[in-house]
């Protein structure tokens, strides 16, 4: 079986494009081109030169002593908090925004929940000069206001979604209706792997830079390119799709997806689709998604507003139904004490989002000798007041 | 057999739709609407089924269709409002919605109920015409049901073409690059591209939606096309007048 997109864009039953006639262009225009356009020379060297120069790629393939000795096995954090602008994120935007350039696009839009993504594309934006515009729900807007500062600065328009429940469900319906309006001149740049084909395979592969480091990393210090377990949180899925990238047809490597269980799965509070989806076609793509029996979308709940989707990206819903990979919920309570964990053992603040892949320590048994890789996706800063007020600092 | 449709289009005269989102303004309001529209002379409905996220609709749709959720529409309760309609009206229907909500009730059995009540055609905007050919065009078949696929001033002639071949009824021409309720009126690179299509030839005739909203851009869109779908502008005027608006708002869109 294989875990990578078909020809048609679907993983196992999952992807598609179901799309209105409006953007069929643009995204015909995308899946014609992005194979074509990210192999080329050019492409590569301008994308690797600016992961490096500019991301600060490699990110360091961290052993994390003391988190080990506490939970008795290997762990290994891989650190993509420390890439430019915090988090994984900025992989895809570079990606995404020299694809945008070659296709001559001069506009850019993009979503966003926590802001991250957000930050990321208006970073591009402004290092490209080219036109950003950021659609932010009205009630994401309120709660994350230091990243509407920092998108301002650098240029980005901000647009509140006011729409729906005005978050990033929402915040993604607006993206997708400005681009049904601006068909010719605009590229939107999806923050993760979800969307209508090509999206979910594009992200895939820009973020998919994170296993193709732990690969020579871990065989530097473990002698081997696998990991016993690769870990990642997923929301859409994108930093967890490109940690799994080069392994998914490894089946020796154990897949774990951390999802967010909110204050718990039957609360009706909560994000974890994998348990409380079913397949239901979402922004354009057919995966797993939290719904209402008559089919209408409903609104998850998170601490984590990076984990707060209520769908999963196509290959995510095509790794649980296979059983390729085990799925985990995490509940607030279990990934804030994580996050502080980790803060106190090894000088480390993870955003909320990551926190809730280290909490599987306290709920899981490893072996000592298992070497776990976990993807530190992204640093708390962002996150400091939901910390300072959950923990009362 | 031609459904009433097919049956509409082939008779001589403009066609003149009207768009109104299911449990809106009210949730019993789906009957008496429909009937004072065909009393009011208008040939054809479509029938929209409310759904949480309305990627291809501006404010006004999206507004309806939160409010309808909120009164408790649901797929069920149109189908259970619908049962007798047949009796009342005999205009075509078409029912417009979004492919999840069909999707959870069953494909098959949403076209099974589709049959049995006399729907006439679905416009479902997100179910892509690669996949309604792959997987769904036999079931649509089997049950009379004939689904109507949109193009755009970007669609190419030769995807115009392959959706010409898999439409059994018209072509949703959709006037400019945007969500429902936006344009403010039709200029010439309109005409143009109702008059380019038109030069085509097709085997289905075409009917304009979006950006129609009174006489003027009413006259525009049919002037080299069969007709024009009206939706936004008719549910702003429910809003404002309620049902009792409806027999003005056709006439001053298509005087008797």
């Amino acid at each position: 079986m294989s875990y990578h997109v078909n020809e048609q864009g679907y993983y196992g039953d999952f992807g598609g494009a179901y799309i209105p006639e409006m953007l069929y262009p643009n995204v015909e225009e995308l899946r014609q081109n992005y194979l074509k356009i990210t192999s080329e020379e050019s492409f590569r060297k301008e994308f690797d030169d600016l992961l490096r120069d500019y991301v600060g790629r490699p990110t360091p393939l961290y052993f994390a002593n003391r988190l080990s000795e506490k939970y008795k096995t290997r762990i290994y954090l891989k650190r993509e908090d420390l890439c430019h602008t915090g988090a994984h994120k900025v992989n895809n935007t570079i990606g995404q925004i020299l694809l945008a350039k070659r296709l001559g696009k001069n506009r850019i839009i993009a979503e966003t929940g926590a802001g991250q993504h957000g930050v990321a594309t208006a970073t591009v934006c402004a290092l490209m000069g080219i036109e950003c515009v950021v659609y932010m729900g009205e009630i994401d807007i309120e709660r994350q206001a230091p990243n509407v500062a920092r998108m301002k600065m650098l240029g980005a328009t901000v647009v509140p979604a006011t729409s729906g429940s005005k978050t990033l469900k929402d915040a993604t319906n607006e993206a997708i209706r400005d681009w049904i309006n601006n068909p010719t001149n605009t590229h939107y740049i999806i923050g993760s792997v979800v969307g209508p084909h090509p999206y979910p395979d594009m992200v895939a592969r820009f973020q998919s830079v994170i296993s193709r480091e732990i690969k020579w990393q871990l065989k530097q210090v473990e002698c081997r390119e696998e990991p016993d377990y690769i870990v990642a949180c997923v929301g859409g899925g994108s930093n967890a799709a490109g940690a799994y990238y080069h392994y998914l047809d490894q089946p020796e490597v154990n897949i774990i997806a951390v999802e967010a269980a909110g204050k718990g799965i039957d609360t009706g509070e909560s994000a974890a689709t994998s348990v409380l989806g079913k397949t239901g076609i979402i922004h354009g793509s057919k995966t797993l998604l939290m719904q209402t029996p008559d089919g209408q979308i409903t609104e998850p709940y998170s601490i984590s507003a990076g984990l707060d989707y209520p769908g999963v990206g196509p290959m995510h819903a095509h790794l649980y139904a296979s059983g390729r990979g085990e799925f985990m919920s995490i509940t607030d309570k279990q990934a804030m004490e994580a996050g502080l964990e980790l803060s106190k053992l090894e000088g480390i603040i993870p955003a909320i989002e990551t926190s809730h892949a280290l909490a599987i320590f306290s709920q899981r048994k490893f072996n000592p000798a298992d070497v776990i890789v976990v993807n530190l996706s992204g640093r708390g800063d962002k996150d400091l007041n939901t910390y300072i007020n959950y923990f009362d600092l | 057999m031609k459904n009433r449709i097919q049956q509409k289009l082939s008779e001589d005269g403009k066609i003149l739709s009207i768009y109104f989102t299911a449990g809106y303004p009210n949730i019993n309001d789906t009957v008496p609407i429909l009937r004072s529209l065909e009393e009011n002379g208008v040939d054809m409905v479509e029938i929209g089924l409310p759904f949480s996220d309305p990627l291809a609709d501006g404010p006004v749709i999206q507004a309806s269709s939160t409010t309808a959720l909120k009164n408790g529409m649901t797929t069920a309760k149109l189908f259970d409002q619908l049962k007798e309609v047949r009796k009342t009206v005999s205009i075509p229907l078409v029912l417009m919605g979004y492919f999840n909500p069909v999707l959870q009730y069953g494909v098959e059995a949403f076209c099974k109920q589709c049959e049995a009540i006399g729907i006439d055609g679905l416009i479902l905007p997100d179910l892509p015409l690669a996949e309604y050919n792959l997987h769904y065009r036999p079931v649509f078949e089997c049950h009379g049901l004939t689904n109507i696929f949109l193009i755009t001033p970007q669609t190419s002639e030769e995807r115009i073409r392959e959706i010409d071949k898999a439409s059994r009824a018209f072509i949703y021409m959709v006037s400019s690059a945007s969500t429902t309720g936006k344009t403010s009126g039709f200029g010439t690179e309109h005409s143009d591209y109702f008059k380019r299509v038109s030069a085509m030839n097709l085997e289905n005739p075409q009917v304009v939606g979006f950006g129609i909203k009174d006489r003027e851009t009413y006259n525009t869109a049919t002037q080299f096309t069969k007709g024009a779908i009206i939706g936004s502008a008719f549910i702003k005027m429910l809003n404002e007048s309620g049902i009792k608006g409806i027999p003005n708002f056709v006439r001053s869109i298509r005087p008797v």
